[in-house]
């Protein structure tokens, strides 16, 4: 076995190695970007090598660089992770030609597998199932309809050079089967310059299922069971789970001896999944193989008990593979969510930013948080915006989703949009909990999973109010503590008042409010607390406790609640279990400071081009209203009014491309 | 250690009665105060709102830090005077706290007769400056006042505590290095011009506030000029051209957010001298004082039962306790402040007074505050004591409380009659505060006694004539002498014309000393001198 390991690698999977490569009495050399510099994963090495800019061309990928970094750290093996250079095959052969143990499949596998026409010619030879289909060079409209005849309706009509979905059309019925044909080949043209098409069978509610596979250099080839992956938007996996509902030992069999066939087809070595399309009746068929570990891994460590890294390890390091198929047994169910960082009420567009706020579930035997941020970092626009996965094991699957809806409401990130809620809602459905998954599932419940923003509530707003008030009561003693008259009565912040009661008012926006009016509350201080005024006149006795993490124990009109707030500048964060509402906190002395600064200038946050102008010169505009849209990174970052006021010019016009902090609008604040 | 033992039975039924009676007071004090934080009535206030401005008490909550206590003073100022339409005299004035700073805040009312300056008002900005001074706490006027009110300008104008003392408290507290800051809100005219003028910084409000010795009207009359108030004085024009004005405000939370800068920015610490300890509550419930002093200022008490429930801990180490015990002395402690208290336990002998100057010296000695609780009818009279020299041991009383150089605070829990109120420092011996209960009167001598005294005087003059003067007559003449001394005795009389600086609710007695001596701390405590004691 080796003694040093690098991992070349960031985020999650880094930090997820090097606990294995620790554990195991390893050095950990870490590599990292010039955006990592204080990343979780440099911490967590024993040794960290610098190999450039943020952008992962120029440092992740960067194949000369990282061998350089082993070198330098005298590293006897690299683990890829996933992603980047982990399906690799010249980093492969790099690794091996600088005498350093790759800890992945020989090079010759992987680009066996890469290869997805050579991949099925392959695994057809080996007698691995594989969707019907018609793969030929003869064109003709004819030709194309019979096979479709034959292969059976529906059918998918696919461009050969595609993918991504464009140049793809279904055909329900003979009777489609032209026009469909038709505009398959368009698309095809128009996108790849090349018009030729294949035909595939297309299966209703089709589902992702994969198998673990793990074969040693001794020619031993075993499956680790299946995960199923159907939860999907855009291709993109969302939960994965073990087993897979629904999953018997004979078909169970039947895809493991068609993994391991594959696997062997390719004289793979390591491990590796082989992804399979399902459909209802049971049939599967091959669609690729991945020849690295996935993200979703753990989900077959909690059922198996495996530590799948370490497995890499040795069987990198020449050892026979530890178990045998009979050897090895699942156990309960499992299940992984990804918290991204990303909106879901927009199309699920990446987010970036600062994580100010960020709190998981403690872990346990049933429970695993794999992460590779902290409170503090930052998503950047450079790579994958994961936060985290979210693991938990159950006897069954029933406990395992309970489990999982139960976890998601205690994981918290504030900042860049995420996809908690959005998770946790799956998690809850009812189809989700009766195993009714495919890949169709988010699409079909897309209403319930989706649904329309709904106005802040009054207990919201009550929530809110008190969070702040007490925030300013913990101000005050923090402000008592340090001065020279530290009990001085004049540090309460109960408001009080000669002969009188005395009030506060505090106003909220709330941006989910298509109304946008001002919510004020008036807080009439009381002895131990507030008696909270709310919009609309109801009046609601608060009380409570802020703990150190942003958890607020409140009392409304005596029903105790536990929720979190965090407050970043005037946005206020009520996060209450997987919910999370976003106000926005009206200071009036900060508006006035704002308006100071409103005649100030709206820059470019970022390098990037100029996808929409909304306004034009010398429109009056209200405060927050949307004025131009720049892309940058593969995303829009909206500019929008600070204040409530005038445009005086717009510097640049759709199309342009605008360098970072270039002034893009000249605006000026009414007054 | 001295714990007071309450005797208080909380059951007995004239308990009952003194709670019941008190809380009525107390009830009409807080409706008093309420009525008076309207201001200048609805309409008004509507005005004042329409034109975009803040109203006065919502300027001083955007002012201070969110929730600071503000210490009113002068709550009840021209209460009952001018018809009764002056609420407050038009002016709020008080401590709070502004950016951890406490700070002395005074606050024209635009809503009451345009925030003119009636006498009282007068009085009342000068007795504001007067504790900004000698607890020197900076000053933040938010000006909105139409100047003197003309009709009562032989009142506010000429004499030496009068309008132009503002001015030069402005100049002389600036020297002395208390900051001086105005936020113009509303207009500064004439002689008010100089509050802006006069101050280290100056914010103004665009399209509100405006600063010009002559107003448009007597700018037309005086030179035929033509000119509106806005070109005449606006925020353009001091803040751009005449620099009158240092910070320019887009709109009063604008301009109230400038001030807290401002104050954030003094650099100002507070250093107390004195010893503090962590506070801890009074042994016995503060609301018991309401059953515990009885408003019949005849029945005696004991002043430990209100000491028990105003004193952390409800610890008092006496002093003398079986020397002159018509006086209590002792140290405690009020919200972790050290403290020494003077209270009064009965009529005035030979050996209170002198034991109250060695007790005012020992606080002097030792850099102690001084809290007087004034319930008091007077020194003791009559052959035996003035052969005693009753007169020379309570003018050596006297001469210790006025000499007394630490912070002195009083507190009139009950009478405060004749030389008793310079011996248990009254205001003219200058307490930093001087707060007052509502069941409390303050009056040269009691009115039954006053009554009595012009009546012998009277019946003797008429006896040496050999007339005849029947009961019914002396009745006649006693009956109007008491109403005008029970009328002029009355603490809204007296708050109204400040000769205190506000009538409080008992239960918060140790609420507002300990506001008071902390702020207090904000200048340093001297050295004392005391004059010739006469032997």
């Amino acid at each position: 076995m080796f003694r040093s390991l690098l991992i070349a690698n960031r985020g999650e999977i880094a930090c997820r190695v090097a606990r294995t490569g620790h554990r195991m009495g390893m050095r950990v050399i870490a590599v990292y970007s010039e955006a990592d510099k204080n990343a979780m994963h440099v911490q967590m090495a024993d040794e960290a090598r610098p190999i450039g800019p943020a952008a992962p061309s120029e440092s992740y990928l960067n194949i000369a660089r990282i061998i350089a970094a082993a070198k330098e750290s005298k590293a006897e093996a690299i683990h890829p992770g996933y992603g980047f250079l982990s399906e690799n095959a010249e980093f492969a052969e790099a690794c091996t030609k600088a005498k350093i143990i790759f800890v992945g499949p020989p090079p010759k596998a992987i680009q066996a597998m890469g290869d997805k026409a050579r991949s099925k010619t392959l695994m057809a030879k080996a007698g691995v199932p594989l969707v019907p289909g018609y793969h030929g060079e003869d064109q003709s409209e004819k030709t194309l309809k019979a096979a479709a005849q034959k292969i059976g309706y529906p059918v998918l009509i696919k461009a050969s050079a595609g993918g991504g979905g464009k140049g793809m059309k279904i055909a329900a019925s003979a009777g489609e089967f032209a026009a469909a044909l038709a505009s398959a080949k368009r698309e095809a043209a128009s996108s790849f310059g090349d018009d030729r098409v294949l035909i595939e069978k297309y299966l209703t509610r089709p589902r992702h299922i994969e198998m673990q596979v793990f074969a040693d250099t001794q020619g031993n080839c075993i499956h680790l069971f299946e995960r199923d992956c159907s939860i999907q938007r855009r291709h993109q996996k969302v939960l994965e789970e073990a087993p897979a509902p629904g999953m018997t030992g004979k078909r169970r069999a039947e895809m493991g001896r068609a993994a391991v066939a594959a696997a062997k087809a390719v004289g793979y070595v390591g491990a590796g999944t082989v992804e399979f399309i399902a459909d209802s009746a049971g049939h599967f068929f091959f669609m690729e193989m991945n020849t690295r570990l996935q993200v979703e891994h753990p989900v077959t460590e909690m059922i198996t008990g495996l530590d799948l890294v370490e497995w890499q390890l040795r069987v990198a390091a020449g050892e026979k593979l530890p178990l045998t198929q009979d050897q090895v047994k699942p156990g309960g169910h499992a299940i992984e969510a990804r918290l991204y960082a990303e909106d879901p009420a927009r199309d699920f567009l990446p987010s970036t930013g600062k994580l100010v706020h960020l709190a998981f579930p403690p872990a346990s035997d049933e429970m695993r948080v794999d992460t590779g941020v902290r409170a503090g970092d930052a998503i950047s626009i450079h790579y994958d915006p994961m936060i985290a996965k979210l693991i938990v094991w159950g006897r069954d699957r029933a406990a395992a989703v309970r489990r999982l809806a139960g976890a998601l409401d205690q994981c918290q990130a504030v900042g860049p949009a995420t996809n908690i809620a959005f998770l946790s809602r799956v998690a809850r459905h009812k189809a989700y909990a009766a195993g009714e998954v495919d890949t169709g599932f988010i699409e079909r419940h897309r209403k319930d999973l989706l649904p329309p923003p709904r106005p802040a509530t009054g207990r919201e707003l009550a929530l809110s109010s008190l969070a702040l008030l007490l925030g300013r009561v913990e101000e005050a003693r923090v402000h008592a503590k340090r001065g020279s008259d530290p009990w001085s009565p004049w540090h309460a912040a109960h408001g009080w008042r000669l002969n009188g009661d005395n009030h506060h008012t505090l106003s909220f926006r709330d941006p989910a409010d298509a109304k946008d009016v001002e919510l004020a509350v008036a807080a009439h201080f009381r002895p131990g607390g507030y008696a909270l005024e709310l919009p609309g006149g109801k009046t609601v006795a608060a009380s409570g406790t802020l703990h150190a993490n942003g958890g607020l124990t409140a009392s409304l009109d005596g029903t105790g609640e536990c929720v979190t707030v965090v407050r970043q500048g005037d946005t206020l964060y009520l996060i209450d279990g997987a919910e999370m509402r976003r106000l926005i906190f009206v200071d009036p002395l900060a508006r006035a400071s704002e308006k100071e600064a409103g005649a100030g200038k709206l820059q470019a946050p970022m390098p990037g081009k100029v996808t929409a102008v909304h306004v034009k010169a010398g429109a009056k505009v209200k405060r927050g209203q949307a004025l131009l849209v720049l892309e940058a990174m593969k995303m829009e970052h909206a500019i929008s009014a600070p204040a409530d006021g005038t445009v005086k010019e717009i510097r640049y016009a759709v199309g342009e491309q605008v360098p970072e902090s270039a002034e893009l609008i000249v605006f000026e604040a009414e007054g | 250690m001295g714990v007071i033992k309450s005797a208080v039975d909380t059951r007995a039924e004239a308990f009952k009665n003194n709670a019941k009676a008190m809380r009525a007071l107390v009830d009409d004090l807080r409706g008093v105060a309420g009525k008076i934080r309207e201001g200048g009535g609805k309409e008004a206030r509507e005005r004042h709102l329409k034109r975009g401005k803040l109203l006065p008490r919502e300027r001083v909550r955007t002012l201070l830090d969110v929730g600071s206590p503000f210490l009113e003073l002068s709550q009840l100022a021209a209460h009952g005077m001018y018809n009764g339409e002056v609420p407050a005299a038009g002016i709020i004035t008080g401590i709070g706290r502004i950016e951890g700073c406490e700070c002395m805040v005074v606050v024209n009312d635009a809503t009451v007769k345009g925030g003119t300056y009636y006498p009282i008002t007068v009085k009342k900005h000068l007795r504001a400056q007067e504790i900004a001074r000698e607890n020197r706490l900076p000053c933040v006027y938010l000006v909105d006042s139409g100047g003197a009110n003309l009709p009562n300008q032989d009142e506010v104008f000429p004499d030496r505590e009068h309008f132009g003392r503002i001015f030069y408290n402005q100049a002389t507290m600036s020297a002395a290095g208390i900051p001086q800051i105005a936020v113009v809100m509303g207009s500064c005219t004439a002689g008010g011009a100089y509050v802006p003028a006069m101050s280290d910084e100056t914010v103004i409000v665009k399209g509100q506030g405006t600063i010009f010795l002559g107003g448009p009207p007597l700018v037309k009359a005086a030179i035929g000029e033509v000119v509106t108030a806005e070109e005449l004085g606006g925020a353009d024009v001091h803040a751009r051209v005449s620099g009158v004005a240092d910070h320019y405000a887009m709109d009063d939370a604008h301009a109230l957010a400038t001030a807290r800068r401002i104050v954030a920015n003094l650099n100002r610490g507070k250093r107390p001298t004195i010893e503090l300890r962590e506070p801890k509550d009074p042994l016995y419930a503060v609301e018991e004082i309401y059953g515990a002093a009885p408003t019949d200022l005849r029945k005696p008490y004991d002043a430990r039962e209100v000491i028990a429930r105003i004193v952390d801990g409800s610890v008092l180490d006496e002093f003398k306790a079986l020397y002159g015990t018509t006086l209590v002395t002792g140290f405690a402690h009020i919200l972790g402040y050290p403290v020494g208290i003077v209270a009064n336990n009965g009529i005035l002998f030979s050996e209170s007074a002198m034991k109250a100057a060695h007790f005012i010296e020992l606080c002097c000695q030792r850099g102690i505050p001084l809290v007087f609780l004034q319930n008091i009818t007077g020194f003791m009279v009559g052959k035996k004591y003035e052969a005693g020299g009753i007169a020379k041991d309570g003018a050596k009383m006297v001469t210790a409380v006025a000499c007394a150089n630490v912070p002195k605070f009083t507190v009139i829990i009950g009478g405060s009659f004749g030389a008793g109120n310079y011996g248990m420092c009254g205001r003219a011996y200058g307490p930093r505060f001087l707060w007052m209960w509502p069941n409390a009167r303050i009056n040269v001598m009691g009115g039954e006694q006053a009554a009595s005294v012009l009546a012998t005087v009277r019946r003797d003059n008429i006896e040496a004539k050999g007339g005849k003067w029947s009961k019914a007559e002396e009745q006649k003449l006693k009956a109007p002498i008491i109403e005008q001394f029970e009328a002029q005795g009355h603490p809204y009389y007296a708050s109204a014309r400040l000769w205190d600086d506000g009538v409080i609710d008992p239960a918060e007695t140790r609420q507002v000393l300990g506001l008071s001596i902390s702020a207090a701390l904000n200048a340093p405590i001297e050295r004392t001198r005391f004059g010739v004691f006469r032997m």
